[in-house]
């Protein structure tokens, strides 16, 4: 006779569409956001409300989660704004063509977890402490938090964990910014910029200008987007059936090029922190044989699209090594999907992209566009010989826009390092 | 790991490696990271480093949660340093975290000044300089033909062309190039005083002396400029 055995099982998921894959709310982890609130109701801390208007999105495991669409302090990422700067431009255009205000502070320090993730010099009090500190400085502006880079997106919120699961790091850090004279203050979201894409995706392809239509993509999802405390990270039944990350595919779909899949889409990147400072042979060669040879071979995109400052480094910056050693011809030009929104509403490839910090020969792919690159380039190297002539000159956001006659008109304004320091 | 140090680490008292294991189980991070583990090896099939290196997350997982004080000392000496914290080990059906676990031990590998730790950071000072004293981790003027030969001509152009294409783009905190963006000084303050009241400083004079020196002259200005205690 059978022994029984009293195995709980979980009665029949919803019904689902064809294909679509649908986690279990039960399989969720703990609720982060309704602890932070608790925490706040017995007076441990601030928690900065979602201002209005917001779009909400769905989650991993089926919550919503607001994505305020203006009034964001734009938390910038250091390797963005350093390396691939066209990045970071790109968000800025998209938010000023879609009219949706925001603030651009210097009073931002980077989150230091590349560094805290190369090099161990630091620890999860000064980690904190530092973020606590930009989301404090945030909260005195009135502005809500919306991040550039995956890595700071992740690692705040792990720090938002530690914060909530450990009294005495709450009470260290508290004292710490009680010194500066500023309050604990935690975002009721954490929100990465690529969430905010997602969101006004068809707000975007409304305003395209460029047909993509012939154009491939592949996507790389970077890992610390949505591998570091998953809950938060966007997902939609209509996008790989709900199995994958939504973000930037979701885009691309909506700008009507198409997506191409590839075996090693869960693979990182190769960045490793440490590795693409001071150990670079490893980088290289995971980037080139586990992702762009990959794609290559696989998919023979026109371009790869990722959404995080280390992805595009390291994907861009790694194919030149390989193509000279093996005498490989054909790069992948690796941009991340807020270049490729913004090329598709008619954005300047160099004086908005900033193209030209980019490794991968991108040019067949701006042909392909339909963009004649030859021209845009003549047009900003007169940009830079106008500037070399005053060197108290700056290109503005007026500049950027303007037709090639009217650069440099009346929008020009002294370099700032003429004007006194300050923050806005 | 190099077999001179797999001779020196025979040397260190038990008691010493036992008491560097009991820093890394003291994290209040520990807890959270460590559940135990099914030797599923799912962990190893989706790491990078392990395709390339002789490094295993579930070898470092099974170390610590047996408590095996000898391997966890040889890991902090080597292997740790290899991973790279993309925290793809995260698919744990465990829900362990063994990236996390490696931050852990590397912190105090650099906190208690082993071997590995400088070795594995060599030639990274310039980068804890960087990040230390200006709030941002790289800048513009990082990039140099001869520091990044691998990144090819367009490295050369870029570094020729810095200033000017630095002013050539319109967000007006970008036109900079020894930070990613303008920080204010008040910002950096704070920065240093976070700096110096989490023991980040102390960690970083184990590691480098002259370093350790540059950056408390740096700082200790600003902070009695500013009318922080430095005591």
């Amino acid at each position: 006779m059978p022994i029984p055995i009293n195995i709980p099982v979980k009665g029949p998921a919803a019904p689902t569409k064809k294909g679509e894959f649908r986690r279990s709310p039960e399989d969720a982890p703990e609720d982060l956001r309704a602890m932070a609130f608790e925490l706040e109701a017995k007076g441990e801390w601030i928690v900065q409300r979602v201002p209005e208007p917001y779009v909400e999105l769905q989650t991993k495991y089926g919550k919503p989660k607001k994505i305020p669409l203006q009034h964001t302090w734009h938390h910038k990422s250091c390797g963005q704004c350093g390396h691939i700067p066209g990045y970071s431009t790109s968000i800025f255009w998209l938010h000023r063509k879609l009219g949706m205000e925001y603030n651009d502070p210097r009073d931002q320090t980077s989150c230091t977890a590349w560094n805290y993730y190369a090099s161990a010099t630091s620890n999860s009090a000064a980690q904190a402490g530092v973020a606590m500190r930009n989301f404090a400085a945030a909260y005195e502006t009135g502005y809500f938090p919306q991040i550039h880079c995956a890595t700071s997106y992740g690692h705040y919120k792990e720090v938002r964990s530690e914060l909530i699961h450990h009294k005495e790091l709450r009470d260290q850090v508290r004292e710490i910014l009680k010194k500066m004279g500023k309050p604990l203050v935690i975002p009721e979201e954490i929100v990465h910029y690529s969430e905010w894409v997602y969101a006004v995706r068809h707000e975007i392809a409304k305003r395209q200008v460029l047909d993509l239509s012939n154009i491939t993509a592949t996507v790389h999802p970077a890992c610390h987007y949505y591998k570091l405390v998953s809950e938060d990270a966007i997902y939609d039944p209509d996008v790989y059936g709900g199995q994958r990350t939504a973000v930037v595919t979701g885009v691309v779909e909506a700008l009507g090029a198409k997506v191409a899949d590839y075996s090693t889409w869960f693979d990182c990147c190769g960045f490793g922190f440490r590795h693409i400072l001071v150990q670079r042979d490893f980088t290289r060669s995971f980037a080139v044989q586990r992702k762009i040879e990959v794609m290559r071979d696989e998919a023979n995109p026109d371009v790869t699209l990722t959404h995080d400052t280390g992805c595009v480094t390291t994907l861009d910056k790694s194919q030149f090594a390989a193509q000279a050693h093996k005498g490989v011809t054909a790069a992948i030009p690796v941009l991340s999907e807020a270049q490729f929104a913004a090329l598709a509403m008619g954005a300047h490839p160099y004086r908005v992209c900033q193209l030209h910090w980019h490794s991968a020969d991108y040019h067949p792919l701006l042909e392909k566009m339909g963009i004649d690159w030859r021209e845009r380039w003549r047009e900003f190297e007169d940009d830079v010989e106008r500037l070399k002539k005053d060197p108290g000159a700056v290109m503005t956001w007026d500049d950027a826009d303007a037709a090639p006659t009217q650069a440099f008109g009346a929008g020009t304004r002294p370099h700032p390092e003429h004007r006194a320091h300050g923050g806005r | 790991m190099a077999v001179a140090q797999l001779v020196k680490s025979v040397d260190v008292p038990y008691e010493e490696k036992e008491r560097l294991f009991n820093e890394v189980k003291a994290d209040l991070r520990f807890s959270d990271y460590l559940y135990g583990c099914y030797e599923c090896g799912i962990c190893v099939a989706v790491c990078p480093s392990a395709r390339f290196y002789d490094f295993s997350p579930r070898r470092i997982t099974q170390a610590v949660a047996r408590e095996d004080v000898e391997l966890v000392y040889e890991q902090m000496n080597g292997e740790v340093w290899e991973c790279s914290q993309c925290f793809s080990c995260l698919v744990c059906p465990r829900k362990n975290n063994p990236g996390g676990i490696i931050t852990i031990m590397r912190e105090v590998a650099v906190k208690n000044g082993l071997h590995s730790a400088k070795e594995a950071l060599e030639g990274y000072s310039r980068i804890i300089y960087k990040i230390m004293s200006t709030g941002t981790q790289v800048s513009p003027d990082m990039i140099r033909p001869d520091a990044f030969p691998d990144w090819g001509p367009n490295a050369k152009e870029t570094a020729d062309n810095l200033e000017v294409w630095r002013r050539a783009m319109p967000p007006d905190t970008m036109h900079t190039t020894s930070s990613s963006w303008e920080v204010d000084d008040k910002t950096l303050t704070e920065l240093y005083l976070i700096w110096h009241l989490t023991g980040v400083l102390d960690m970083i004079k184990t590691l480098d002396e002259s370093l350790h020196m540059i950056l408390v002259d740096v700082m200790e200005e600003k902070l009695e400029e500013a009318g922080y205690p430095l005591s």
